[in-house]
């Protein structure tokens, strides 16, 4: 504050005389009774005078005192000030000035207010929201000035509604009419409460804040649809991540693996433990998430190619048993998991590029992590896409899968060829836990929560197709979302898992089912 | 094979050995409530520790046989029977919270403690009837019976078979677990169910009434071993064996493979639901966490450590498993998942007929 004081100062000087004068004019007002005080702190809001602004903080926070005379003084600690000239002064025999609730509300207002001329955009933005709330028709020069200079197009958006809502609380019809069109032509639920209020007060204007309020409906509608379809595309896409490295493990090959849940949190753990050694590097720390990707797949891949040699290739063809190794895997993993890092969360950090919340045109918030993970997972869904159809790998994979003799005979080792398709299908549940690590809690049960979900993403898309689980996991996101605001987030669940259910009595093969000899296996 | 109790005349004498040791192992069981009966420093002393923690193991072999009859011999590897434990279990939980009566917390004279709680005004329709011993019986049958009369019949008509199965019965149980997990269920929410007081006008915690639950839980344990055996001894079960084995090959010799499956899916439902049913009173609570996946896989392993197809391996899975878990996880509580993780790896690979197949396999 001290060092604000001289600043002050010659703000003050560069003021032209009148608004000085309409300053120090109303000041005395503060020292007098409780209607005076509330009188004098409207003013002052009203006024637009920067100067106001610590005077009428020091009198909310009880450090406004007055002497005998009527000076006023603020107190800063142990020193105190005089409020109008800002010298420094002494505040022995100064008694503190007191303040009842209705001049508390007129301070509120009035602070509020002062902000709109505040040079931080953020106090700006919030003083424009206040202002909206305690709206009267006094503020409405201040409102014009301020609409005037301002330059972020969401606090003018803001000031506008303010400027609006303003006008319609004032006594001239034409104004109010303004100020009903400026309100309606928004989407904002605070605009539609300020006309429902105000329609009971005006019965002439009742037809116009109709149409005002049906024209917000309406766009809140909109917004709602496109905010609930962003959640439900956000969680497609996360189902997505965690269930393509299903698609390729037991779609392609036919391996069900229920420790795929904890590739997906190792995964996590990757990240966490890059996170931890690029941290004593500070140019590398806000390139730790991005090299995570590769780590992660490289880790999850390499334990994938040692869980397939070593263990899984004695069970082909005995899906049941796999099942049940994979399960006793994936217990060992999260048992070892626990012992080395604790069974707390570990935290992982979003670079700065990451975090936010980004506004769509009309208002609508998305936040930039989901966003990115949406991105994310399509982009890693066309290299899979692209891994196994544009490449050697890919081609010898498809081969062993569709007739494992020949493609033998042909030249392929299709044991080599086995592991890598593992391997490949372990290293994408890693790469999806890099991107779950951002908005999931990074513990050692992450994946159980996945693998259920991931299952029926690629049942109910079709077994062995890539499109079946892309068309398999956006849909159960978007149905899980849509339903989630009438019956709750946990019954939407279950009425997502007996609709899968009975899908799979019409379509035991799934959305994308496979023909011919493939469909046989 | 012959059905009979008595000794056929060409029988081996490993299997004559087996049956003796059977029956041995039946009446050390029903020794050890009368055992601990005894003064503390007897040599024979058997602690009250030990006896409530062998009926919680009753129970969970019942569970195994139950699994035992899907899996190992109609070829159905439910992940889910836990869920049907858990219903019978719920059921029983049910009916021992209208007992409670006016003794709750709240002194509500009618509803539960965690209604009252809630803000109910009266008993929701379907707690209505559960004051009566015989419905809450019948309940404990009926309700996991008719689930798995629907899902068997929507799975085995659509002839969804193997892993596709297992993870629709583990994802019901998942579901059920969401679903009881909530408070406006009312049936407790994420606490459930404690603090009985009394089944069939015996309070519950005197010795007497652990002895008769014990006694009715080994009962039940070799009333449905019989059953079971007497079952796949059975025309009906040998059909059964060969759908497990070959299930187009028996369609096409004009079997109606969904029926068989399903009445043996619906008897090891309602067997779990017993099952579940004396344990609730055992160990005196019940929660939604008995539907976790885990809980339903757990019970495979028992059934595949002692040999899947085998009746007494599942019994024997049962106890050795539980009694490694319950050993360890005093012991040494970090190694446990480490063992039983090793339990799936090492059965599935190296003995996949469980124990019971490896003596029988010497026995060959």
């Amino acid at each position: 504050m001290k060092r604000f004081l001289p600043f002050l100062l010659l703000l003050a000087l560069a003021l032209p005389a009148r608004a000085q004068d309409a300053f120090v004019a109303a000041l005395p007002g503060l020292a007098g009774g409780f209607a005076a005080q509330a009188q004098a702190v409207e003013r002052l809001g009203v006024l637009g005078d920067p100067r106001a602004i610590p005077v009428l903080r020091a009198l909310s926070d009880g450090r406004l005192l007055k002497r005998a005379d009527g000076t006023l003084l603020i107190r800063e600690g142990d020193t105190a000030t005089e409020a109008v000239t800002g010298a420094a002064a002494d505040a022995a025999g100064a008694e503190l000035v007191r303040i009842n609730n209705r001049v508390r509300g007129a301070l509120r207002g009035a602070l509020g207010l002062l902000q709109i001329i505040s040079p931080d955009p953020t106090e700006r933005l919030a003083a424009a929201e206040s202002v909206l709330r305690s709206r009267s028709a006094n503020n409405v020069p201040l409102l014009e000035g301020a609409l005037a200079r301002e330059t972020v197009p969401r606090i003018r958006e803001q000031l506008a509604l303010a400027l609006g809502a303003s006008r319609l609380a004032s006594d001239d019809a034409e104004a109010k009419r303004a100020g009903i069109v400026v309100l309606g032509a928004s989407g904002s639920p605070e605009a539609r409460s300020v006309l429902l209020e105000a329609r009971a007060s005006n019965p002439a204007l009742q037809v116009e804040i109709e149409a005002a309020v049906a024209a917000i409906d309406r766009r809140l509608t909109i917004r709602r649809g496109v905010e609930t379809a962003f959640q439900g595309l956000s969680l497609g896409s996360v189902l997505l991540l965690a269930a393509l490295g299903l698609a390729v493990t037991f779609g392609v090959m036919g391996v069900i693996n229920m420790a795929h849940g904890e590739f997906v949190m190792l995964g996590a753990y990757t990240t966490f433990v890059v996170q931890e050694l690029c941290r004593d590097i500070p140019w590398l720390l806000p390139w730790s998430l991005p090299l995570s990707v590769p780590a992660a797949f490289l880790v999850t891949a390499a334990i994938g190619a040692a869980l397939e040699r070593g263990l899984i290739r004695h069970l082909y063809g005995r899906p049941l048993e796999t099942l049940l190794m994979t399960f006793g895997v994936g217990m060992m993993i999260q048992q070892a998991v626990r012992l080395a890092f604790g069974a707390q969360n570990r935290e992982v950090l979003s670079p700065a590029w990451m975090q936010g919340t980004l506004l769509l045109p009309g208002g609508i918030p998305v936040t930039q992590n989901r966003l990115w993970i949406l991105a994310f997972s399509l982009v890693v869904l066309l290299l899979v896409l692209a891994a196994i159809r544009l490449t050697r790998f890919g081609l010898e994979m498809r081969a062993v899968t569709q007739r494992r003799p020949i493609a033998a005979a042909m030249g392929i080792r299709t044991g080599r060829v086995d592991a890598l398709t593992f391997a490949f299908g372990s290293g994408i549940a890693g790469i999806a836990g890099v991107a779950l690590s951002q908005i999931d809690n990074v513990s050692p049960n992450l994946g159980t929560g996945y693998i259920i979900d991931s299952f029926l993403v690629v049942v109910f898309g079709g077994v062995g197709s890539l499109a079946g689980t892309l068309i398999g996991a956006f849909s159960l996101g978007l149905i899980n979302k849509v339903m989630e605001p009438w019956v709750g987030a946990v019954l939407a669940k279950v009425v997502v898992l007996v609709a899968i259910m009975l899908f799979i009595q019409r379509r035991p093969r799934g959305l994308f089912a496979q023909k011919g000899r493939a469909a046989e296996a | 094979m012959s059905a009979t109790a008595l000794p056929a005349p060409g029988m081996s004498r490993l299997r004559l050995g087996l049956r003796a040791g059977l029956i041995a192992a039946v009446l050390a069981l029903a020794a050890m409530p009368l055992l601990n009966q005894l003064p503390a420093d007897h040599a024979l002393y058997v602690s009250d520790f030990l006896v409530s923690v062998t009926g919680k193991w009753i129970c969970y072999a019942i569970l195994a046989l139950s699994l035992d009859l899907a899996w190992g011999y109609a070829g159905i590897l439910s992940l889910g029977h836990g869920a049907f434990f858990a219903l019978g279990g719920y059921a029983m939980g049910m009916h021992l919270m209208r007992l409670i009566g006016p003794r709750g917390v709240y002194g509500h004279p009618v509803l539960p403690d965690f209604m009252v709680f809630l803000g109910y005004r009266e008993l929701p329709w379907y707690w209505l009837g559960f004051d009566s011993f015989p419905f809450a019986m019948l309940m404990v049958f009926l309700v996991p019976g008719t689930l798995a009369l629907v899902l068997g019949f929507l799975c085995f008509r659509s002839r969804i078979t193997g892993v596709y199965l297992s993870i629709i019965t583990q994802a019901m149980t998942y579901a059920l677990m969401l679903a009881f997990f909530r408070n406006d269920m009312g049936l407790g929410g994420n606490n459930g169910f404690t603090d009985f007081k009394e089944l069939l006008g015996m309070p519950l915690n005197t010795g007497a009434a652990r002895m008769a639950l014990f006694y009715a839980s080994l009962v039940s344990l070799v009333g449905c071993y019989l059953l079971c055996r007497w079952i796949t001894g059975t025309k009906y079960g040998r059909v059964l064996t060969a759908i497990r084995d070959a299930e187009s090959r028996v369609r096409f010799l004009g079997y109606s493979v969904t029926q068989h499956k399903l009445f043996a899916f619906v008897l090891s439902a309602m067997m779990a639901g017993l099952a579940g049913a004396l344990y609730v009173p055992q160990v005196g609570i019940i929660n939604p966490g008995e539907f976790s996946p885990g809980n339903s896989i757990e019970a495979v392993v028992w059934v595949a450590v002692g040999g899947r197809g085998t009746l007494v391996g599942a019994v024997l899975g049962a106890f050795g498993v539980n009694g490694l878990k319950t050993w360890l996880t005093s012991a040494a509580p970090d190694l446990w998942l480490f063992v039983l993780g090793g339990l799936f790896v090492a059965v599935t690979l190296f003995l996949p007929r469980g124990l019971v197949g490896l003596v029988k396999g010497r026995a060959r």
